[in-house]
């Protein structure tokens, strides 16, 4: 049943971006860098999500995923590749037997404008193409109406629809606002049955953002002490460095904790902060930091 | 009671490693001397003091202390170099105080981890609070030197003299930097005595001011305990006193310049409330109570250390205090991840521990963040005193430590009269998402400050200051220039 939206914990602007700027202020160094980093790796959704994705380029960046950076030893595969429904079958094939989850996003993305029927066929044709997660939309022209019972149906029928497959729901909080609607679309998404909150579509400015990364976690703690159940939660897009993907994983620990620190419940979805990892793990194993062009580009 | 395992449902397992700020950048002396008339000068009688580092209790450097000849030198010091200073135009005059506050940006790393080590503060308080606003104290009156006529017009203020200023061991560069910068602007001299707990900075800041060039005797700075500070206090030839600290000192102050034709402003203890209305963005009300009581370990002066929670939001905000405090980091002041530093001293340490033990001897429920504290140097784990009321000793006094006394209440009249049912009337901090609200409170509160869902906020354009055993007199702002000038 849909959630009570009136009661909500409202946010301060001010308030998040002081916290915010403590997570950014603490100086991780040496050895829980290097863990932090490899941590990171493992979180990465390796994403692709072009018009002009062909099979060949789909299957290199399966090949990246399995394959980091094979100089480098002890290093963690990604965690999923993402990519269009269209190119779901291809990327099963390419990562059978790697563990490697395939995450297709789904229902009309990036916009999600279109009839409920062509959502659920879309996602239907991504599970039925072999995806393990699917990342869907919210209708956010719905949303911004007020009409919260149509999005809130619309990821239960959806999550009917995955099966097996894991839900990750994209708010696309850069469409939302507010931080009080982060919240307001985090608690739907949540209480529909996402196993994930996603921030955004990566087609979208501004992207994912510490802010808005906040209020999602603080969602999923609330929902946490009050059903103990736990919801994972991916930013998406202008995760770029290792830098910020530290930052967002202090946030994290210090806001979640230990249980999220895993790629069961914690996700980047990004693509060139990949090489920009492996960069920091040579360096350290190293001592210098190599040319990008040492690191493939898929 | 909430079990204390809940508390740990989202405990952080990623420890950050050690990330001291280095300290082979500063430059100590073993030994300091007084700064007077421009020279570092031997105290007559030659004694010294240890200043030691709180988070190891480990002697840092020996300091003089100032007995009552050396303060008759200092205020003659002071006195001689009036004649010029106070004739120097404005302009000159912001000259200099520009200059001494570019030296302290330029030197803001040193001062930075003296800060801390002298006083057991976290460096990123130093780095990021004290030592940056205590160079936008130095600008910003650097620019009301050349201003005074426009700061009081038609009125044509003129400096009082040698002012005698005593300051407190728990932001000592920057309680420095507010006496210091408004008096030298108005063109006063300056005997200046900082805590003898905390003498560093504030000789590392002689070393700046002689850098700078300031004409010799207009700042002269003298440590030294409380004896010293009488000596200022009681010195005939102190024109004005501006002093920092505790409510009983500056009762003693007052006292003791009864009927003398000395000026007096004093900046005292304080008992903050901290309001939260159950229409408050939550979780930014939790970050503020921490930064309200556990910043700089409690040793503020205006700390929000009583906090009224409306009853329907109590147990909310209550549970989730306690499991933000599970992650604050307490430890080494120069690590850069510590959220919580070092007792300032011994003796603090021993008063507070001696509150926390009136607080369990008067009932009170007691809850202390489960976190590791060194074995060595002064520590007190954060805490919260719950089920608590006006009448206990707890939420009457000032206890100066991170310790927080809680109450409820269910209407704003009734958080209103407990809130200023206090001696006190220093600061206060109202947390609602209702503007109205926020209005009818400020009006209402007795406090010198009153905050709206921030907590501890400074700004050298604002003034700061409190009423009735809080003190009088303001710092900072056009306000705080009032204190040290005479009108025809």
């Amino acid at each position: 049943m849909i959630p009570n939206l009136d009661n909500l914990p409202v946010y301060d602007t001010a308030g998040v971006n002081e916290r915010i700027a403590r997570f950014c202020s603490r100086s991780i160094k040496s050895n829980s860098k290097l863990e932090g980093l490899r941590l990171a790796l493992s979180m990465v959704d390796l994403t692709t999500l072009e018009g002009k994705d062909t099979t060949g380029k789909v299957k290199q960046i399966c090949y990246k995923a399995m394959h980091p950076h094979d100089s480098l030893k002890n290093i963690p595969t990604v965690a999923a590749v993402c990519v269009y429904p269209a190119q779901v079958a291809n990327a099963v094939n390419a990562l059978k037997g790697s563990g490697i989850q395939v995450a297709s996003v789904a229902t009309a993305f990036p916009s999600g404008q279109s009839s409920l029927e062509v959502k659920l066929l879309d996602t239907k044709f991504a599970v039925d193409q072999g995806a393990n997660e699917i990342d869907m939309v919210i209708s956010r022209g719905q949303f911004l109406a007020g009409n919260y019972q149509y999005v809130f149906d619309e990821i239960v029928a959806v999550k009917k629809v995955c099966g097996q497959a894991h839900l990750k729901v994209i708010l696309e909080t850069g469409e939302l606002d507010t931080l009080d609607n982060v919240r307001k679309a985090s608690e739907l998404a949540i209480y529909a049955g996402a196993d994930f909150i996603k921030t955004s579509t990566g087609k979208i400015q501004p992207a994912a953002t510490m802010q808005v990364t906040y209020v999602m976690l603080d969602a999923i703690k609330d929902y946490y002490i009050k059903t103990g159940k736990m919801i994972g939660m991916k930013p998406a897009g202008g995760i770029s460095t290792s830098k910020i993907a530290l930052q967002y994983l202090v946030m994290l620990n210090e806001v979640l904790g230990e249980k999220w620190m895993n790629k069961n419940y914690f996700r980047f979805g990004a693509s060139s902060l990949v090489n920009d990892i492996l960069m920091q793990l040579v360096k350290a194993e190293t001592g210098n930091y190599q040319s990008s062009n040492y690191f493939s580009k898929d | 009671m909430q079990k204390k395992a809940e508390n740990k449902m989202f405990k952080a397992s990623w420890a950050y490693d050690e990330a001291p700020e280095s300290t082979n950048h500063i430059q100590l002396k073993k030994q300091y001397d007084l700064y007077i008339d421009g020279k570092f000068t031997k105290p007559v009688k030659g004694q010294y003091f240890d200043t030691i580092d709180p988070s190891t209790n480990e002697k840092i450097a020996s300091v003089a202390e100032a007995t009552s000849e050396d303060i008759d030198k200092a205020v003659e010091a002071a006195k001689k170099a009036f004649v010029g200073w106070s004739k120097l135009s404005g302009k000159e005059r912001g000259k200099y105080i520009f200059r001494i506050a570019r030296l302290i940006q330029e030197r803001a790393r040193e001062f930075a981890v003296i800060e801390s080590l002298d006083g057991g503060k976290p460096i990123r308080e130093s780095r990021d609070i004290d030592i940056p606003l205590a160079a936008n104290h130095f600008f910003y009156y650097a620019g009301w030197a050349d201003k005074l006529a426009y700061a009081f017009p038609n009125r044509s203020p003129k400096p009082i003299g040698v002012v005698g200023q005593i300051i407190p061991w728990n932001f000592p560069l920057l309680m420095a930097a507010w006496k210091l910068a408004p008096a030298l602007a108005t063109g006063n001299t300056i005997v200046l005595k900082p805590a003898e707990t905390t003498p560093l900075t504030a000789l590392k800041l002689a070393e700046i001011i002689h850098e700078s060039g300031l004409p010799k005797g207009v700042v002269n700075i003298v440590t030294g305990a409380g004896e010293t500070g009488a000596a200022i206090v009681n010195h005939p030839n102190v024109d004005k006193i501006a002093f920092t600290g505790s409510t009983n000192v500056g009762k003693y102050i007052q006292k003791a310049i009864a009927g003398t034709h000395k000026k007096l402003t004093l900046e005292l203890g304080g008992k903050g409330a901290n309001i939260i209305f159950e229409d408050a963005a939550i979780d930014q009300a939790v970050e503020g109570i921490i930064n309200a009581i556990f910043f700089n370990q409690g040793h503020v002066c205006c700390a929000g250390s009583r906090l009224f929670v409306q009853e329907s939001v109590a147990k909310l905000v209550i549970d989730k205090l306690k499991i933000r405090m599970e992650t604050l980091i307490v430890g080494n002041p120069l690590d850069k991840n510590t959220d919580i530093g070092a007792i300032n001293s011994k003796k603090q340490l021993q008063t507070i521990e001696n509150y926390i033990k009136i607080g369990l001897n008067e009932g009170s429920e007691i809850y202390q963040a489960d976190c590791k504290l060194p074995a060595k140097g002064n520590w007190c784990a954060p805490t919260l005193f719950l089920n608590v009321s006006q009448s206990h000793r707890i939420v009457q006094e000032e206890i100066f430590g991170p310790v927080l006394a809680i109450q409820t209440f269910r209407t704003i009249d009734e958080v209103i009269e407990k809130a200023n049912n206090t001696p006190y009337g220093l600061s206060a901090g109202v947390w609602t998402q209702n503007g109205a609200k926020i209005f009818h409170l400020t009006q209402k509160l007795k406090a010198g400050v009153v905050w709206a869902n921030t907590f501890n906020k400074f700004d050298p354009t604002s003034p700061f200051g409190g009423t009735n055993e809080s003190g009088f007199g303001r710092e900072g702002g056009l306000h705080g220039l009032k204190p040290y000038v005479k009108f025809d």
